[in-house]
Formats: structure tokens, sequence, C-alpha cells
């Protein structure tokens, strides 16, 4: 419709998932790595719309409204463990939630 | 008809069992009474049989008891028995004779010795051993076969060990038991073979079949001469003589009614008696009879010159007993077996009396055996010295005494076989008349030797002794009327009664052309070769000879004892010769006894080094590879083990670092997780 | 090119490059505002894509909902040395990895086989996206709607309770 081919869309999530995927894996800071998930989350979002479009199907754009409530809802709690994590061992470098060392 | 035989050896079985197994509570007085009760009982029922015996006509005198089965052999097939052992008993003219005497003067000795062994310790223990004997002795002579006889026979000789080593504390005594079981025992293995050959060869030991068979030529001369022989060295053992008779002069370290039951009256006539048994056997077996004549003779010497030189007064009567069954074999062995046989008896009387006698003199001396410390005991002990007259006068073959009539009986048959064993057996009864004499010399006449405080305690016999003591007297003096010679005018009671059981178409089945007759080697066969002109010759000159050693004796130690003393003196070399029995136990005891020891020791040595040493060997190797076992298990088993938890451990410790604790770790390790399972879905599909 | 595949690459390379920013700046607030850029970024892409009420959601939510969430949270939180942060761990394994992901993945969708679009008829009717949107989210979905809206009252619950402090 647009010209654009789904592949390209494709990449584009790929591109977006990696990255966050490099966030989460590299990053210490606990706060960056859940934006690196939420970046994840909007990958596999522009995925599900890509195959919408193509499909002609709208449930692909309905999932994507539940990913993006559940994402909400994940980043809520887990923003609160976070808070919690803090409150419990005052750092929030992932590399020093190593409790189950060993 | 007969079915109570066994009754007789049962009744002094039953006075064993009970004065062995209570015998310790009762009073002495109840533990006598049962014992002589006893052998009264037996008495009593061997009287009865012997009656009962004596109405039958003379072919089939026989009565026999079957009591039980001892071992039923079964055949091979497991049907009924082909042949059984049983507890048979056989009374038949020869052990009616027997039976009477060892019933009889048992009786005797076991009433002397409720007076003799009154002070002694275990009393009980003694008349349990004594009937026990009689019990054994009873099997013996009624046994029907030979293995119930040799029950007994083995049975006589343990209780000749337990009664010679009565007083087990002393060491001599104890010995001396442990010489005669021994001895006995040498004696029994020969006894054994030869009936273990006898029933190899005719499948029976009873003596009817047996002899039956032996008569009607059932086996070769050759193999009854070695079963013979082998039978009577089993007699030499039992009835002391050479080499064999080493035994008996010990054994008169046992109490003297032991002494003059069993070394002189009973046990030791049992070689005598098992060879007239087999009289139709030796019969066959001229070679065997001929042995038992010589050995016989020699013994009958031999002894006889021991028993002059010797001070203990058992021993010299020990030594004329063995030379007196010396005088039984000879009969034997010249075919005279009821000469033998009367020889017994008689022999039973007199020296059963001297062994009594001469306990009373023990008795009175207390316990003093040695004849130098005797003398003078005429006037102090005049029962006990009557009663010596009477077994000296006996023993010596004057008549009319019973003695005379049995040694001159034994004199001419052994002439008629051979006039070099007459000379044998006369010199032997020179000696015998003088060292009685001696014996009676030194313990009655003279001067007394005694010390003082034994001379002050000398005290005639009490009663229940004496009654025994004259008992015997009378029948040494009167029992020879059973047999008085035909020459001279008797009607030979005893030899006629005798006569079936030594015949052997008494046993042969239906064959009756066999008879003694025919036997060459017999004595007085084909008529009597002898003269009896001859017969009064030899006879007079016995009694004669006999007559001037009495009185030779009697002049020398009445009224010149010194002369003896100086004769010893004088031919020292020779008495030291006698007085040392010709050194034969220091001889036995160098040539077998030590090399014996030797050999034990060896096998001690065997024991100790080899044995020990296999067996300490098997520890060390048991050690040795214990420390391979120690090895295997600390290095090679636990190895495993420990090799397994280190393992373990060291893979944990690597592995262990997955678990880094961080988050990033693990969500690359999910990542690539995820990668390798889209490469894998990419290149399937 | 027409222009809505223009506006389409366009908005992919600033997507992705303020992606990247959000995973490399050191200043937290500096990856907020990244992330804030990259999600309007996306819900101009869903526009392109003719997800309209996707979009609409899209800023609603993540821009306006999640990131000021986050702007509250690293406020509350004291950024320990955002200057001088040390070196980060295993990162040029992770890259690598990231990286290993994202070439396989791409190769395996590069070549995927085009399937044809719907005709616009779908597209184009008179009812529009919300529209559509709205009837299929009530009743096909009507049940994941309702879970939906349970797991979100879980998820208003749950950090009230989790950040709690402790008395």
């Amino acid at each position: 419709m647009n010209g654009i081919p789904s592949s390209h869309i494709l990449v584009l999530s790929l591109i977006l998932f990696s990255v966050g995927l490099a966030g989460v894996l590299i990053r210490r800071n606990i706060i960056i790595m859940l934006m690196g998930i939420e970046l994840m989350l909007n990958a596999a979002n522009i995925n599900f719309v890509a195959f919408s479009r193509q499909l002609g199907d709208l449930a692909g754009q309905v999932f994507a409204v539940f990913t993006i409530v559940v994402a909400a809802g994940e980043v809520a709690v887990g923003l609160a463990i976070l808070i919690a994590l803090f409150s419990n061992k005052d750092t929030i470098n992932i590399d020093q939630i190593n409790i189950m060392k060993g | 008809m007969g079915g109570y035989l066994h009754l007789i050896p049962l009744a002094p079985a039953a006075g064993f069992l009970i004065n062995g197994l209570i015998g310790r509570k009762l009073s002495k007085r109840l533990v006598g009474l049962v014992a002589c009760g006893a052998v009264l009982l037996s008495f009593v029922l061997s009287v009865a049989a012997v009656m009962e015996l004596a109405g039958m006509p003379a072919e089939h005198r026989v009565l026999e008891t079957r009591a039980a089965t001892w071992i039923p052999f079964m055949d091979a097939g497991g049907g009924a028995p082909s042949l059984a052992l049983d507890w048979v008993f056989v009374l038949d003219p020869l052990s009616a004779v027997m039976v009477l005497i060892v019933t009889g003067v048992g009786f005797l000795i076991h009433v002397y010795s409720i007076g003799y062994m009154h002070e002694e310790p275990g009393y009980w223990r003694y008349f349990t051993y004594l009937n026990l004997f009689m019990a054994m002795m009873l099997t013996l002579v009624l046994g029907g076969s030979l293995p119930v006889m040799f029950v007994g026979w083995e049975g006589v000789g343990l209780c000749s060990y337990l009664l010679i080593g009565y007083y087990y504390w002393k060491t001599d005594c104890a010995d001396a038991g442990r010489k005669a079981f021994i001895t006995n025992r040498i004696g029994d293995l020969a006894f054994v073979i030869g009936a273990l050959v006898l029933f190899a060869h005719f499948g029976t030991l009873e003596f009817g079949p047996l002899l039956a068979g032996a008569t009607s030529g059932g086996a070769s001369t050759a193999l009854l001469t070695t079963v013979g022989i082998c039978l009577f060295i089993g007699a030499c053992g039992k009835s002391a003589q050479v080499p064999l008779y080493v035994w008996l002069p010990d054994a008169m370290a046992g109490p003297t009614p032991v002494s003059a039951l069993i070394h002189a009256a009973t046990m030791v006539t049992a070689g005598v008696y098992m060879v007239c048994r087999l009289a139709p056997m030796y019969a066959m077996a001229p070679v065997a009879l001929t042995l038992i004549a010589v050995v016989g003779a020699a013994t009958a010497l031999f002894a006889a010159t021991i028993g002059i030189a010797q001070n203990d007064i058992k021993k010299v009567l020990a030594y004329s007993t063995v030379s007196q069954l010396g005088y039984m074999f000879l009969a034997a062995g010249v075919g005279a077996y009821s000469a033998a046989i009367f020889h017994l008896m008689t022999h039973a009387f007199f020296k059963a009396l001297l062994f009594l006698g001469s306990g009373a003199v023990i008795h009175a001396l207390h316990h003093e055996q040695d004849m130098m410390k005797m003398g003078g005991l005429k006037k102090k002990l005049p029962v006990t010295y009557a009663v010596f007259l009477c077994g000296w006068v006996a023993i010596a073959g004057m008549p009319p005494t019973s003695g005379f009539f049995s040694k001159d009986e034994i004199l001419w048959k052994s002439y008629l076989w051979s006039p070099v064993i007459w000379a044998v057996a006369a010199a032997t009864a020179l000696i015998t008349a003088f060292y009685m004499t001696r014996l009676m010399g030194l313990t009655f006449w003279g001067k007394s030797r005694m010390d003082h405080h034994t001379e002050a305690h000398v005290h005639e016999v009490p009663g229940v002794m004496k009654w025994p003591l004259v008992v015997l007297a009378v029948l040494s003096l009167v029992g020879g009327f059973l047999n008085v010679p035909a020459s001279l005018g008797g009607g030979e009671r005893l030899h006629h009664w005798l006569e079936p059981a030594f015949s052997a178409k008494t046993y042969a089945a239906g064959e009756v052309h066999h008879e003694e007759a025919a036997d060459p080697h017999a004595a007085g066969a084909a008529g009597h070769a002898g003269s009896a002109a001859t017969e009064y010759g030899l006879m007079a000159l016995a009694v004669v000879l006999g007559a001037g050693m009495l009185l030779f004796g009697w002049n020398l130690y009445n009224k010149h004892p010194e002369r003896a003393a100086a004769w010893r003196g004088r031919f020292a070399g020779v008495h030291n010769v006698l007085k040392n029995k010709y050194w034969v136990d220091e001889l036995y005891d160098a040539v077998l006894i030590q090399p014996f020891y030797q050999l034990c020791r060896i096998a001690a040595w065997l024991d100790v080094k080899v044995v020990d040493g296999a067996v300490n060997a098997v520890r060390n190797v048991t050690v040795g590879t214990s420390y391979f076992s120690v090895f295997w298990d600390t290095w090679i088993v636990d190895g495993l083990v420990n090799l397994v938890g280190r393992v373990f451990m060291g893979s944990s410790s690597v592995l262990r670092r997955v678990q880094t604790g961080l988050t990033q770790s693990y969500a690359s390790a999910m990542v690539l997780g995820v990668f390798v399972m889209i490469c894998i879905y990419m290149y399937v599909s | 090119m027409t222009g809505s595949a223009f506006i389409f690459y366009l908005l992919s390379a600033v997507a992705v490059i303020s992606a990247v920013m959000v995973v490399t700046r050191r200043n937290a607030v500096h990856s907020a505002l990244f992330l804030v850029l990259t999600f309007f970024c996306v819900a101009g892409i869903y526009v392109v894509l003719a997800a309209e009420f996707l979009a609409a959601v899209q800023v609603l939510v993540y821009a306006g909902g999640i990131v000021v969430l986050y702007l509250f949270v690293i406020m509350l939180v004291p950024q320990h040395a955002p200057l001088k942060a040390p070196p980060m761990r295993h990162m040029v394994g992770a890259l690598m990895l990231a990286g290993l992901l994202a070439g396989a993945l791409i190769t395996f969708f590069w070549d995927a086989p085009e399937v044809a679009p719907v005709p616009a008829a779908a597209a184009t009717t008179p009812a529009g996206n919300i529209e559509t949107v709205g009837m299929e989210l009530y009743q096909r979905y009507l049940l994941p709607f309702e879970v939906a809206s349970l797991l979100l009252l879980v998820a208003m619950i749950a950090p009230v309770i989790l950040a709690r402090r402790r008395i």
C-alpha cells in the first residue's frame, strides 16, 4: 500500500530489538535496563503491526494494544521492585545484586 | 530252655549300676551287701543252670540264650539281615565249669573284700569296679560267639586297669594300670586280626557254626594255624605269657583281693579258656598247638626262676601265677585240654587262697609287703598260717591235695607228648616247691625281723576275712577228687564231663567219621602210648622230689636261715639276674618304649614346627595379602569413590561459575540459547 | 519512493539513533528523554502503517505514562557516579551476542517471500481504524480485554505493596 516492503519493517523491528537487548545486557543501571526492555517491547509491537498490515487482519493491532497494557503494568511493578531493592541494598547497580552467586 | 543265661552276667551288672550311681551315698554295709548279693545271685543262677545242663544227655549238653540282636547286618538290597551279631550266651560243659569257678571264687573274694577294704578310701568305687569285672568275666565265659566273648575280654581288661590303678593318686599304681592295659591291647590286636580272618572266611563267629566249619575242613591248615597263632598272642597278653607277661608283676600294686580274683583266679585264665573253647579248631592246626606248648613251658620255667629271688610277697605269688599259667598252656598245647581246665580250677583255689592269705599278712603287718621284714608269724597269725600251709602243699603238688592231681595230670600228658617238655615242666615244679617254701620260711618261720612297732600291732584277721580263707583252704585240699585219674582208680569225672566240649564230634553237623583219635598230635592218641608203670614212676618221682624240696626248704629256713644269706652271696651274679627279672622291663624300655617316645617327640616337633608352622605361614600370608587389600581398598576402591567425589567437586567448581548471580549473564545465556534455537529452526526448515 | 515511505525511513532512522542513545547515555535522564523521542518516532511509524489508534495509545501510555514513571523513579533514586561510570561488563561479548542474534534474524527475514498486501478495500472502510479496532476489541477480544483490566488492577496494587517502607 505504501510501497514499504514488510521485510524493511521487520528489519527495523529487529534493529530496535537488538539495541534494546544490547542495552539490557550491557548497562548496569537497572533503570536503563528496564528502558531497554521497553525498547524490545516496542520492537515487538512494530512487528505485530507490520504483519497486521500485511495480512489485513486487525488481530495484530489488537495484540499490540494488549502488549502496551502489559508493558505498562510491567513497568509499574518493575519500578516498584527497583524501589524495594534500592531500599534494601542501597544501590541500583545490578552487578551488586548478586546474592544468588555461586 | 536255658533262656535265663543272660541274667548271670546281668546280676553283677545291676550291682555295678547301683553301686556306681548311688554307692557314694550308701553306707559301707549296704554297698558290700549289694555287691556280694549280686555275685551270690549269679552263683545261684549258675548252679541252677549247671544242674539243668547236667540233666541233659551228654551228646547234646548245650543251653543257649539269645538275648538280643546287637548288630543286624543288612543285605545290600536292604532286605532282611543276611547275618546278625546277637547277644548269644551258651552254657556247655566247659563254660559250666568256668562259670562256677568265677562266681564261686568271686563270691568268696567279695566277702573277703568287705573286711580287707574297710579302711580304704573309695569303698563304693572298689565294689563298683569289682561287680563290673564280674559282669564282664561272666560275659566272657558265657559268650556264645567270639564278639560277645571279646566284649567280656575287653571289659575285664578295663576293670583290671581300673582296679590296678585303684589308688590312682599313687604314680606307680597308675603306671602299673596303664602298663597292664597297653600290654593287653597288643595282644588284643592280634586277637581281633584272628577273629576277623575267621569271620572273612566263615561268615560267622558263633562257636557252634565256626567250629563245625573248621573241623569239617572248611579252611586250610595254614589259615587255621595263622588264626590260632593270632588268637594265642591275644591269650598271651591276657594270660601273661612270654613276652607279654610284664604287666602282671606290676599289677600287684592294686589291692590284694583284686590280685587274688583277677590276677590269679579268673581274668588271667581267660586265655586258657579261649584256647580250650576253640580246641576242635586248634586240633586242626598242630603247629599252633606246638607253639602254645613251647611258649607255655618256657614261661613256666622262666617265671619260676624269677620267683626265687623276689622279696615282695605278692611279687613271688605273681610270678608263680605266670608260671602256673604256663602250665595250663602247656597242657592245652599237648592236647590235654581237660587237664588244663582242671589245673585252672585247682589253681584258682589255691592261688586265691595264697593271695588272700598274703593279704591277711599284709593287713596284719600294716601294709608291709617285704618278706625280709617279716618272720616268725607262725605263732602270731595261727589261722593265716594254717590256711597258708594248705595252699603251700597244694601248689607244691603234694598228694592228696588238688594241686597234686592237676599238676600230675599235666606232667603225665606232657611226658607222652615229649620227654623234653616233661623235663622242663618237672624242673619248674621243683622250683615252684622251692620258692613257695622260701615264702613260707621268710614269712612264718624263723625269727622275727619285724620292727617293734609293727610287731606290737600284729593281729589276726576278722571273721569276714577268715571264712573265705577257710573255704578256699578246704577246696584246695579236696578239690582234686573231682578228677582222680584212672590209673589211681578214680572216675576222671571232670575229664568225662568236659570231653564233649573239646570233641569235634559235638560240632560236626552230621559228619560223624571225624574222631579225635585221628589227631596225631594229641597226647595219648592211638591208645595210651605210655604204660601205667611209667605213669606211676613219674608220679612217684615228682612227689618224692617235691617232698624233698619242701623238707630241704623247711630245714633251711627254720634251722639255718643264715645259709640262705650265704648262698645269696655265693651266687650273687645269678641272684642279681633273677632279682632284676632278667632286666626284661629295661629291655622293653630301651628297645620299644624309648624309640616310641622318640617318635612321639618327632611327632610333637612336626606338630609345632610343621603343622603350626604351616598355620603360621598361612597367617603370615594372610597378613601379607592384607597389605595388598589395604592398598587396594585405600587407593583403588576408596580412590574410585573419592574420584567420583572429586569429579563432582571439580566440575561443580567449574560449573558454579555459571551462577554468577548477575542478572545480565543469565540474560546473555538466554539470548545465546534463543540464538541456537533460531539457527536450528532456520536450517531445519 | 512515496512520501509515506520516505517518512517511514526517516522516522526509522531517528528511532534507531535515539534508541542507541537511550542505551548509551550515562545520564539516566538523558536516556529517558531519548526514550521519549523513540516512542514518538514509533508512534509516527504506526501512523504510517495505518495503525492510528495504536499510535494514539502509544503516545498516551508510553510517552505520557511510562516515561513519566521512569523520570519519577530516576528522581527518587540517587544515581551514583553518573559521570564516571566504570567500564561496562562484558561489553564486547554482549554486543557480539546481540549482533549475532540480529544478524541471524535479519538473514532469515531479508529474503522472506513477500505476501501480497491485502487489497485496499479493507483499509479504507469508512469506519476508520479506531472504530474497527474498537469493534474487534469489544467483540472478538472481549475476554482478553477484561483480563487485561484485571492485570492492570494487579499492576496498580502490586507496586504499592512492593515499594512500601517497612517500619
